[in-house]
């Protein structure tokens, strides 16, 4: 995951890029097998711990997701970003706001 | 036979990223399209491979579990500061041009003990030229904004600059295609797809200075070699050896006529 | 103007003081809705979602590109003058119509860019629910290439 967040005048402005192929059961391969599906549904964004995000995808999510938000706080915010597969995985990363 | 015509001809004959495509326009709407690609421009996906890149480079691996740190682009051990922006280059220690990729491969095999053979014969995006496409994501990442400054001092970098350009120039195969077919033209294009120009230094500049990149059709980072691999495949030419000579002196030419542009990689391609 | 930020400053710094000290529960965590998404007609999602009546507003800000020169990345940016609590995106032509849909908190901004696939050409809508109520925008975006391969 790549996450950056700057807080301007009160406003942080969060972005997160995650690497996942959100295969959305649709591909097929080059001999024909059907690639099951395989994507993230939900992304979650805590500050302070407190949510202040949600997100939930369906297979129509591009491959290497992107999302742009912005909430009121500050700097040194502490962000935790979680997201779930349909797969169970999941993956949690913290970063503070600058 | 005229160009035209067997370009026309090559396309019907199944060039399957056009055949299968489902064009929707004749002409495109250039403004449109920058539109699209501007929204896009802000974290490109690229980064990703960066990340991981970085980690690559500084975390021991291989047999010889060390870093690559002592890795040399030619600009000293270790210095990575604008080094992608002035390959190819002549190498003393290999006593060849490298290209980025070719000279990683050197690296990887004296720092870390990893066979060149190993990652020569991995499929794209597979194995060990997985782990390599995020190297290059990294090293290209530092010289992002620099000045395209590639030598042809040396003799050896003057024989391969004058073997790609003879390369580029050579036409060859079932449907007597050169690079040049597709890419010495302003302008020219197959149907949506701007084709650069690869001979002018406008065109080589902003070509070579946006690669390697991350394609949005696929979702794959694409280094040079790949790109160059798949441009000769539409070119109905045999796939060439990874790292070869015919690449590197390809890549030669085309970054020379890019001097003085800027290197923007890792760029965001359709 | 600058009273109004003050006085959405104060209103955040309030709001995390009450949450920090528990005075207020935080947002309750959203259940990822598979029937939404499972959906298959652009009708059925409205209903699911509640916005079966949900009428255009000027509220609503919704930036697309015009064409998609690939239909695997298509960026969409969707803003509201209103404090949205939901926000949803649909695909009218793709497979389930339901591409993403985001919940916000008295904190957040009513704003949200993000990258979808679409199999074609298609009528793009966003949905914004502010004050429990549901409003919408429109847009065709033409894809040159289709992103059904992913
Ligand atoms: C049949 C036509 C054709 C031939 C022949 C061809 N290419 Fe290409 N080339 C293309 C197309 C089409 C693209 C754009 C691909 C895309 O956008 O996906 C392209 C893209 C490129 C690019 C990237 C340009 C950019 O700005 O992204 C480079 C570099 C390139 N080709 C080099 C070469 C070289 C070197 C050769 C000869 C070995 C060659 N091509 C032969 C059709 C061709």
């Amino acid at each position: 995951m790549r996450i950056r967040a700057q807080e301007n005048k009160g406003r942080v402005d969060v972005k997160i890029l995650i690497r996942h192929d959100m295969e959305s059961g649709l591909r097929k391969t080059e001999n024909g097998n059907l690639v099951p599906a395989w994507y993230i549904h939900t992304l979650k964004v805590e500050a302070q711990g407190t949510e202040v995000f949600n997100a939930q995808f369906g297979p129509a999510v591009s491959r290497d997701p992107f999302v742009n938000f912005r909430y009121q706080g500050a700097k040194g915010d502490k962000l935790i970003v979680t997201w779930m597969d349909t797969q169970n995985d999941s993956r949690r990363d913290e970063v503070i706001v600058s | 036979m005229g160009l035209g015509l067997r370009l026309g001809l090559g396309l019907c004959l199944g060039l399957w990223l056009w055949a299968s495509a489902g064009w929707v326009f004749a002409q495109s709407s250039t403004e449109d399209i920058t539109q699209y690609r501007d929204m896009l421009s802000d974290s490109n996906p690229a980064e990703l491979y960066i990340a991981a890149g970085e980690d690559k480079w500084n975390t021991p691996a291989g047999p010889k579990k060390t870093n690559l740190k002592y890795c040399d682009l030619g600009l000293g051990a270790g210095k990575l500061e604008g080094a992608a922006a002035q390959l190819p280059r002549y190498f003393k220690d290999t006593d060849r041009v490298q290209d980025l990729e070719s000279r990683l491969m050197t690296c990887l095999s004296q720092l870390q003990g990893i066979s060149e053979q190993s990652i020569i014969d991995a499929p794209f995006g597979e194995g060990p030229k997985k782990d390599l496409n995020e190297i290059v994501a990294y090293v290209v990442s530092r010289s992002k904004g620099a000045i395209i400054k590639v030598s042809t001092q040396h003799p050896k970098e003057q024989a391969i600059y004058a073997l790609g350009k003879k390369a580029f120039y050579t036409q060859a195969g079932p449907y007597d295609f050169s690079c040049a077919s597709c890419h010495s033209q302003d302008a020219k294009r197959i149907r949506l797809q701007e084709l650069p120009n690869l001979t002018s230094p406008a065109g080589a500049a902003q070509a070579w200075g946006s690669w390697p990149a991350y394609r949005v059709s696929n979702g794959e980072f694409w280094t040079m070699q790949h790109r160059l691999n798949d441009c000769l495949r539409q070119q109905r030419w045999p796939y060439p050896v990874y790292g070869s000579d015919l690449t590197i002196a390809l890549s030669m030419f085309m970054a020379v006529n890019a001097n003085e542009g800027l290197y923007q990689a890792p760029g965001l391609k359709r | 103007m600058d009273h109004q930020r003050r006085e959405v400053m104060r209103f955040a710094s309030v709001f995390g003081l009450m949450a920090s000290v528990g005075l207020i529960a935080p947002a309750k965590a959203e259940a990822w809705s598979r029937a939404a998404f499972a959906e298959k007609s652009l009708d059925a999602v409205f209903r699911v979602l509640g916005a079966s009546g949900a009428e255009t507003s000027s509220a609503l800000t919704f930036t697309a590109p015009e064409i998609a020169e690939n239909g695997a990345v298509v960026p969409v940016v969707v803003s509201s003058s209103s404090s949205a609590e939901q926000i949803a995106i649909l695909v009218e032509k793709n497979p389930n119509p339901l591409a993403a849909q985001f919940f916000f908190t008295a904190r957040t901004e009513s704003f949200v860019a993000a990258r979808i696939k679409m199999a074609e050409t298609s009528r793009v809508y966003a949905l914004v629910k502010a004050g429990g109520i549901w409003t919408m925008a429109v847009k065709e975006i033409k894809v040159t290439l289709g992103g059904c391969g992913g």
